[in-house]
């Protein structure tokens, strides 16, 4: 039995590498999933970015003034109990098949962690050193931009490295709609055949795993050195907690 | 979304019901009884399925492929089955017509419904030059190019239902197309959409690209069961879909005539391994045999209609096929 | 024969579809919706099944974890690694990485899902455990508790607010997943959505249905919590 996995394991990873006949009778795996990679980064940075675009100032003015938590409660609690699936099939029953329609469903799903993170981050941030900033003259644009948002960065970015693991997940269905992302040899496995679709699944999955990494690495980057210090940041060692409640993967 | 059609629809209906009445009379009278033989032939009732408990030794699991016509027949034959006496179990949906006989093959399913027309294209590799064009010939043809792999196919059904390239009427007009070879000067601005697998079949894109010569501005493969959704979305100017299917009519839609006649006949024949078949005794193909007889097109694209349009349950639009036919007690 | 196939058939049996067409249409039709709630019910409780079963057997794996990694803190960080990268991984690659070993149905689903509560579960018992204030420990200790009396009568009831709040993110996402299941050859709500996708009624039932059971597992856990720490109501009150 072991040697039998074994045996899919390395013809998966065959497919990954080098472009052959399926059983479908065309070219598959290897540079063949390029398009599809590239499918599949695009569809998830478009969704991620627009996401990124409503979520963080909406939650981070949010989080500033302290009003709104039961919105954001609610949308996180929306966000958590709905299922990505349906979301995906109901804009596809009601929209359609293609890239636009099924961005859409995905910004929806990109939104609840970006703004959940960035309103508890901004809202996190000490009282006292919000005090002392408007005590050295800050107005309140200047108090979110140079004092709240960069301590509340590395939850805020928690929240981006979320969602895009979560739509990397989601992705994965958009050839059901005409999306040919990564997810086609997994739905689709009778062009790619069973080593295909087992390769598939271990590129998501490593593509989410390297999402994750990545960003953790670029939002260790981004925190500036004195929060660092102070102890705000994330310890270093823990690659891979998410701040707070965050909603996982599909 | 599609808007409603319902004059072409009523006009149908119309057509369809004036069709019934001139042949069989009023059903109150008709209902359930042979009609006098007016004709040569004399109507063909079945027999009921006559239940055999030696059967219940012998289980089967029957299988289908991944859209509806598919799912209803897998559910007519499993239904069936289980009236003789067999122990039926179902896989339906499997996928597509490789992955299906892979699961034949590999004995994870008894058997499934499989078309002429693909098994001679997808499983014999007959070369476009050699397809038969008679549904006699191409069942011949499938049952001894099968045989050698050890698979028994049985007698075919009455209705075929061939891939067709399909459009809204609208579209047609406007192209001014009602060939295929039509398509050539245009193709390259039109962007067709089918089933993943579509892009490497010869009876799907593969063809259209090998026999009539053309190059698509763009091939969008997505789930069989949107193959209408894209036309009256107006996504897709062409759509790969399937004689028997009832959004045709209801939609609205042209098929393109097969002038090159790229398309074999696709009648649906029963699949099953040569040693599972002799397993099962003669009951088996009696019954197949009396499920088959009365699936003419108009019916299954009824059933179809059932569970695409009406949303009923493949199980369902089964069930009430054998009921009407008598095949099962009521 | 085909005449003669109809007038066996009667007129009955071909439909009227001249009228409603809401259904047809694949449109949002309350009236179907209405008639054919039956159809979900089964799916609803494999569902339930998956999502209760996953979260249990997640419970049990995480909790045991827990206690260990409380007495011994240098397994925290590879536990937390570990389950960081089990909650990454989608779950339909998971499916299909299980596939090989575990083939098609529950047990795959169950093994993914499962997997994905382990992070939030864990973390959450040991944030629980940690939060447990000093002076009830060491009013614990001069009562003359064992640390495993400690732990049962002291640490783990204070860890409660912070363990059923993992439970509740655990079973409130688990719902949403378990929709995925469809894929792994499980039952469910999603398989449901999937049997018929272009249909908005039904991809409607079935996401409302998930969201129902969230709610409603979650005010349960809600519901425990506040039976199992009852000086909490007696502090708020």
């Amino acid at each position: 039995m072991i040697l039998a996995v074994l045996g899919q394991l390395g013809e998966a990873i065959q497919f990954i590498f080098t472009k052959s006949e399926g059983p479908g009778g065309a070219q598959v795996g290897g540079s063949q999933l390029l398009p599809l990679l590239w499918e599949h980064l695009l569809i998830t940075g478009v969704s991620v970015a627009v996401a990124t675009a409503v979520a963080l100032p909406l939650g981070a003015w949010l989080g500033h003034s302290r009003h709104g938590s039961f919105l954001v409660v609610s949308v996180t609690n929306a966000g958590r109990a709905v299922p990505s699936l349906g979301v995906f099939f109901l804009f596809f029953a009601a929209l359609g098949a293609g890239f636009f329609n099924i961005t859409l469903a995905l910004i929806l799903l990109a939104i609840p962690p970006i703004l959940l993170n960035a309103y508890t981050g901004v809202r996190g941030v000490d009282p006292e050193t919000v005090d002392a900033a408007r005590g050295m003259g800050l107005t309140g644009a200047q108090i979110l931009s140079r004092v709240e948002l960069p301590l509340a960065l590395p939850l805020i970015f928690g929240g981006i490295t979320t969602s895009t693991v979560n739509v990397i997940a989601t992705a994965t269905l958009g050839p059901e709609a005409g999306v040919v992302t990564l997810g086609d040899p997994i739905i689709n496995p009778s062009s790619y055949g069973e080593a295909g679709r087992l390769g598939a699944a271990i590129l998501v999955a490593l593509l989410a795993i390297a999402a994750q990494v990545g960003l953790t690495a670029v939002q260790r980057k981004l925190t500036p050195a004195g929060v660092r210090l102070s102890g705000q940041a994330p310890p270093r060692r823990l690659l891979f907690i998410p701040k707070r409640r965050v909603a996982p993967t599909p | 979304m599609s808007t409603r059609r319902t004059i072409p629809a009523l006009a149908a209906v119309l057509a369809l019901g004036l069709g019934v009445a001139a042949c069989g009379g009023n059903d109150n009278e008709n209902a359930g009884s042979t009609s006098p033989a007016t004709t040569t032939e004399s109507p063909e009732q079945p027999a009921a399925i006559k239940h055999n408990d030696a059967n219940a030794k012998v289980a089967l699991t029957v299988g289908s492929k991944n859209f509806t016509e598919q799912k209803v027949l897998g559910e007519i034959y499993a239904q069936a089955f289980s009236a003789a006496g067999y122990t039926v179990k179902t896989a339906l949906n499997l996928g597509d017509e490789q992955t299906a006989l892979k699961a034949l093959k590999g004995g994870q399913i008894s058997g499934y419904p499989e078309y002429t027309g693909t098994a001679l294209l997808s499983f014999l590799k007959v070369p476009a030059d050699k397809l038969p064009h008679d549904s006699g010939e191409a069942y011949d043809q499938v049952k001894a190019g099968m045989a050698k792999e050890g698979i028994q196919a049985f007698p075919p059904t009455p209705f075929t239902s061939s891939n067709e390239v399909g459009l809204t009427k609208k579209r047609a007009t406007q192209l001014g197309v009602t060939k295929i070879s039509d398509l050539k000067p245009k193709a390259s601005q039109l962007t067709l959409f089918g089933s993943p697998e579509c892009r490497t079949r010869r009876d799907c894109l593969l063809g259209l690209e090998q026999v009539y010569g053309l190059t698509f501005k763009k091939f969008v493969p997505v789930n069989i069961d949107q193959r209408h959704e894209v036309l009256t979305s107006g996504q897709a100017d062409l759509s790969i879909v399937f004689t028997t299917d009832p959004q045709i009519k209801r939609n609205d839609e042209v098929l393109l005539e097969d002038d090159k006649r790229m398309f074999p006949p696709y009648n649906s024949t029963f699949l099953m391994k040569e040693s599972v078949a002799d397993k099962a005794g003669p009951d088996l193909a009696a019954t197949i045999d009396a499920v088959n007889k009365n699936l003419s097109a108009d019916v299954m694209q009824e059933l179809n209609a059932r569970v695409d349009l009406d949303k009923d349950t493949p199980e369902q639009a089964a069930q009430a096929y054998l009921k009407q036919f008598k095949l099962i007690p009521d | 024969m085909n005449a003669l196939v109809l007038a066996q058939a009667g007129n009955d049996f071909f439909r009227n579809r001249a009228g409603d067409s809401c259904v047809a249409d694949n449109g949002f039709c309350p009236n179907w919706i209405v008639h054919h709630l039956d159809r979900y019910v089964s799916p609803f409780w494999q569902h339930l099944f998956l999502v209760v079963v996953s979260v249990a057997i997640g419970f049990a794996i995480a909790f045991v974890l827990a206690l260990a990694a409380h007495r011994r803190r240098g397994l925290v960080a590879p536990i937390t690694q570990v389950a960081g990268v089990l909650y990454t991984i989608p779950s339909l690659a998971f499916f299909f990485l299980l596939l090989p070993i575990t083939g098609r149905g529950n047990t795959t689903a169950i093994i993914a899902l499962t997997a994905y509560t382990l992070l939030v579960l864990f973390r959450n018992i040991i944030d629980g455990l940690d939060g447990v204030p000093e002076e009830a420990r060491d009013a614990g200790q001069g009562m003359g508790l064992t640390g495993r009396q400690l732990l049962w009568r002291v640490e783990l009831p204070l860890a409660m607010p912070a363990i059923i709040a993992g439970l509740r993110v655990a079973a409130t996402t688990t719902v949403g997943l378990a929709a995925l299941a469809t894929y792994a050859g499980a039952g469910g709500l999603g398989d449901q959505m999937a049997s018929q996708k272009e249909f908005i009624s039904n991809i409607a039932v079935g996401g409302a249905l998930c969201v129902l059971m969230a709610v409603v597992l979650d005010g349960l856990l809600l519901v425990a919590q506040r039976l199992l720490t009852p000086w909490t109501r007696a502090r708020a009150a």
